[in-house]
């Protein structure tokens, strides 16, 4: 039974180290601000949800458990925040997104 | 009403975060968790979206179906990346959501999905930046629109 | 197991790290700071398991939050000019 915890938090680190690598290649590789936030959020959301569940498992169920529950809350709560008033302070600095646009914007 | 279950939050929280639990310390934690409410009620802080009661009952279905989701367009945004492939595309969807505690929500969670993010909200519309034209439809399609005004119930 | 998860913690640190270098405006330096505050609060979680001290964990908690509120500071301040508004 050990064995296999070990088995499936190591698959989850797995998961997680991938999702964080591709995330920062994505930073460096994508044109311009707008399709960056795209890659900063996979980092948020997929490689701390994987990270946070691979600690979970290993730890069982104690007060820890709570305290990883909770970094995991904030993250999600917080990382669109940041990610929204980024994009909307660079489109009121006028800087436009690269690719089609449809429709009329705001 | 408010201030008791702020209180009451609150305090779970430092019991949780503390993990000792002797009378001198834990009576501390009761003193600062009363001037913290009493904090929050000089500045106005307590209003009615305080703490939105009408979400709970639902809430916990469109948790997981969130995360299905952002499970499967960290997929997507992945291939992307790798491929190198982008083409994005602005546009502007309508939310139908009546309060603005459903708004915010249905902005968050398009922006916790990676592939698609909301740069600017005016009124009921939303403008969106996606990757790519399969996440525009996703989003242009309104099922998540959907899902928050079905969690957001009769109000 | 926690070692290698460290390890790959560190080489996307390296890579937001040219991120920030290069970035050309201030908004990608910003993103990418509070990407790699992401991975450090990963870090320190996981370096906490790796030495057998989960303490760690409470300064990760404070390290989330702390970041999230740098960054909107820093927006602000990038905004408007000034951290608060004067009363009239």
């Amino acid at each position: 039974m050990d064995l296999f915890i070990d088995i499936i938090t190591g698959l989850c680190f797995f998961i997680g180290s991938l999702s964080i690598i591709i995330g920062a290649c994505g930073l460096i590789k994508l044109p311009d601000v707008f399709s960056r936030i795209h890659a900063a959020g996979m980092i948020d959301t997929g490689g701390t949800a994987f990270f946070l569940l691979g600690m979970i498992l290993q730890t069982g169920w104690s007060l820890i458990t709570v305290k990883l529950i909770l970094i995991g809350v904030f993250v999600f709560f917080t990382s669109p925040v940041t990610s929204h008033v980024t994009a909307n302070l660079a489109r009121k600095k006028n800087l436009m997104p690269v690719g089609k646009k449809i429709g009329k914007l705001l | 009403m408010k201030s008791i279950s702020l209180f009451v939050i609150l305090l779970g929280l430092w019991l949780l975060m503390s993990g000792h639990y002797s009378f001198l310390i834990t009576s501390l934690g009761v003193l600062s968790c009363a001037f913290c409410v009493y904090v929050a009620r000089r500045a106005k802080l307590i209003d009615k979206e305080g703490l939105p009661l009408f979400f709970f009952p639902r809430l916990f279905n469109y948790l997981i179906w969130l995360f299905k989701e952002i499970f499967i367009s960290n997929l997507n945004t992945a291939k992307v990346i790798i491929s190198g492939k982008i083409e994005p595309e602005t546009f502007t969807v309508k939310a139908s959501q009546s309060t603005d505690v459903a708004k915010v929500t249905y902005a968050n969670s398009i922006t916790l999905t990676p592939g698609t993010v909301t740069t600017k909200i005016k009124d009921n519309m939303f403008e969106v930046h996606a990757l790519n034209s399969d996440f525009g439809n996703d989003v242009r399609s309104n099922v998540m629109d959907k899902k928050v005004k079905w969690l957001e119930g009769d109000q | 197991m926690f070692l290698a998860a460290l390890i790959a913690c560190a080489f996307s640190g390296i890579l937001i790290l040219i991120r920030i270098i290069l970035g050309q405006t201030i908004f990608d330096r910003v993103l990418a700071v509070n990407s790699l505050g992401t991975i450090i609060v990963i870090g320190i979680a996981l370096h906490g398991f790796y030495t057998n001290r989960p303490e760690f964990l409470d300064i990760a908690i404070v390290y989330a939050l702390i970041n999230f509120i740098g960054t909107v500071a820093v927006l602000k301040l990038f905004s408007t000019g000034s951290l608060g508004e004067q009363r009239k």
